[in-house]
């Protein structure tokens, strides 16, 4: 694992380092020019962003219902890149409004749940850091709930009449415009899953750090 | 299982919940109405939002990946210290 | 069935016991609704009128406020008496042990409602008698999922450290999509020309909510809970 995440992590970023060029060669969207191009980057952010809530989540319910401690440390992993893709998410987007609809921020369904499951990673890293023990319970039940959110934010831009352009877009997509989307989009997972372990690790290699000092206390 | 009971009747009512929800025509939302038309003063150059959507992204992402770097680096050597101690 | 909902019945009913006989919680939180309720007065009210549609949202900041300090006590005085472990020992099913904890917290929630309610439409020229039925249902499907996932918080955090301040930190991000619609559909209520069918569809996603915060809550108490 740890020898390839170095490689990953490098090849993601030569990926973006890239990015410019190509997303510079698509082609100018007809009705916000120029400013459209911040979606190359606001969308994989918001995608990954879900995904982090999902896998907070779902390795959550293992480490509550399958008994299993590792599953946490992939827990608090998934809850810090959620924090960070959240942040990126809840940036781009503004910047990208302020010039698309004249506003920096609305409270339009998706963005106010996207606020608020970013306030959730913040209340749960909170929560870990100053908990204590007994906290990864605690922070369990709260990255369910917090993935209680996810699909509710997906939908919600079909479900209501909103600023933000729905899901149907990114499908329907023209060729040269989808092909820079989904090469940032990769650069951006493999970036995301190589993050995700290495902070899993970190976690993983604190339990252990944990468990050997507990050892010699009672030695 | 009494309780599997009452379980499955609030997730039944929690899935077949949306599609009442969306069934029931949503109000229109009166309070966001685009603005087309702002004043020329306030326009920002479209290159600088872009160029800051992307610099923050990958300051931040630089950052992150730093802070990973030496936190995991302090940790490994924690270890590798506590375990040449038990030797 | 019936041992799920007599185990909930009697939890609730010794929780009441308690309550009945020292009146701590519920005079201290019916005190600190009023003073929010106040203190909002003070200073919203501007040459002796008060902007409008403010009543609503003052009404659910009012209840969330006085909620997170009910549910906090009711636990405290479980921890201080130590009576949490002889509860979570008895041979009763986990969820029935919430459920009862959830509907006294309710109870009690609705009596401070009582109060809070008339008050808001007295300092605020609210209209809280033209709509009583649906009123009432925002007033209970609203409380219902901030309580639910309220006490289910305030159960596991009486082992962690910091629990004053956590419980609202972590409570107020889960629980404001009810509070978004408690406050739209009751102002859709409380509004100069009153919209019904804008106060219904908030119900319904009132309903939504709370069918998945009861869900969740039910399902991880009993993990949670386990030493």
């Amino acid at each position: 694992m740890k020898h390839l995440t170095t490689p990953f992590i490098g090849i993601s970023a030569a990926m973006l380092a890239v990015a410019p060029w190509i997303i510079n060669a698509a082609p100018y969207e007809s009705t916000m020019g120029l400013v459209q191009k911040v979606f190359y980057f606001h969308f994989p952010a918001a995608i990954l962003f879900l995904l982090a809530a999902t896998i907070c989540g779902v390795s959550s319910a293992i480490f509550l219902f399958g008994k299993r401690p590792n599953a946490d440390g992939w827990a608090i992993a998934a809850a810090e890149l959620g924090l960070v893709f959240g942040s990126l998410t809840l940036v781009t987007g503004p910047l990208w409004a302020r010039k698309a609809w004249g506003v920096w921020w609305v409270w339009d369904p998706r963005l106010t749940s996207s606020l608020l499951l970013w306030m959730i990673f913040s209340a749960y890293l909170l929560l870990r850091k100053y908990g204590g023990p007994g906290s990864d319970k605690l922070g369990a039940g709260m990255a369910l709930f917090g993935m209680a959110n996810v699909p509710f934010i997906y939908v919600s831009v079909n479900v209501w009449r909103t600023l933000h352009p729905q899901t149907s877009v990114v499908p329907t997509l023209p060729a040269d415009m989808g092909i820079p989307l989904w090469f940032c989009f990769a650069a951006m997972t493999m970036l995301f899953l190589s993050l995700l372990s290495l902070r899993a690790r970190l976690e993983h290699q604190r339990a252990r750090v944990e468990a050997l000092y507990l050892a010699e206390d009672e030695a | 299982m009494s309780f599997l009971r009452i379980l499955l009747v609030l997730a039944a009512l929690a899935f077949g919940a949306p599609p009442a929800i969306a069934a029931q025509q949503p109000p229109p939302q009166s309070e966001f109405v685009p603005v087309d038309e702002i004043p020329p003063g306030e326009q920002i150059p479209a290159i600088n939002l872009v160029a800051a959507a992307y610099g923050f992204v990958w300051v931040v992402l630089l950052g992150y990946v730093w802070s990973i770097a030496r936190r995991l680096q302090k940790v490994e050597a924690e270890l590798v210290d506590l375990e040449s101690r038990k030797r | 069935m019936s041992a799920f909902f007599r185990v909930a019945w009697h939890v609730m009913r010794k929780d009441l016991t308690v309550e009945v006989r020292s009146k701590e919680v519920l005079l201290t939180t019916l005190f600190f609704a009023v003073s929010v309720v106040l203190v909002f007065s003070f200073a919203i009210v501007r040459e002796g009128r008060a902007p409008d549609d403010v009543a609503a949202g003052i009404l659910w900041v009012a209840i969330s406020f006085s909620g997170t300090l009910a549910m906090g006590r009711t636990f405290e005085r479980e921890r201080y008496n130590d009576t949490l472990r002889a509860l979570i020992l008895a041979p009763a099913e986990r969820p029935a042990i919430y459920t009862g904890k959830l509907l006294g917290l309710l109870l009690l929630l609705g009596l401070v409602e009582i109060v809070l309610v008339p008050l808001i439409g007295l300092l605020f020229n609210a209209p809280i008698l033209a709509y009583p039925g649906m009123l009432a249902a925002l007033l209970l499907l609203g409380t219902l999922g901030f309580a639910a996932v309220g006490t289910l918080f305030a159960a596991m955090l009486v082992r962690v450290r910091s629990r004053d301040t956590l419980l609202p930190v972590l409570l107020y991000p889960i629980t404001i999509p009810v509070m978004i619609a408690g406050v739209r559909g009751t102002a859709a209520l409380f509004q100069a020309a009153p919209d019904e069918s804008m106060a219904r569809f908030w119900i319904a996603l009132l309903i939504f909510w709370d069918a998945i915060f009861v869900t969740l809550a039910l399902w991880t108490f009993e993990p949670v809970m386990t030493e």
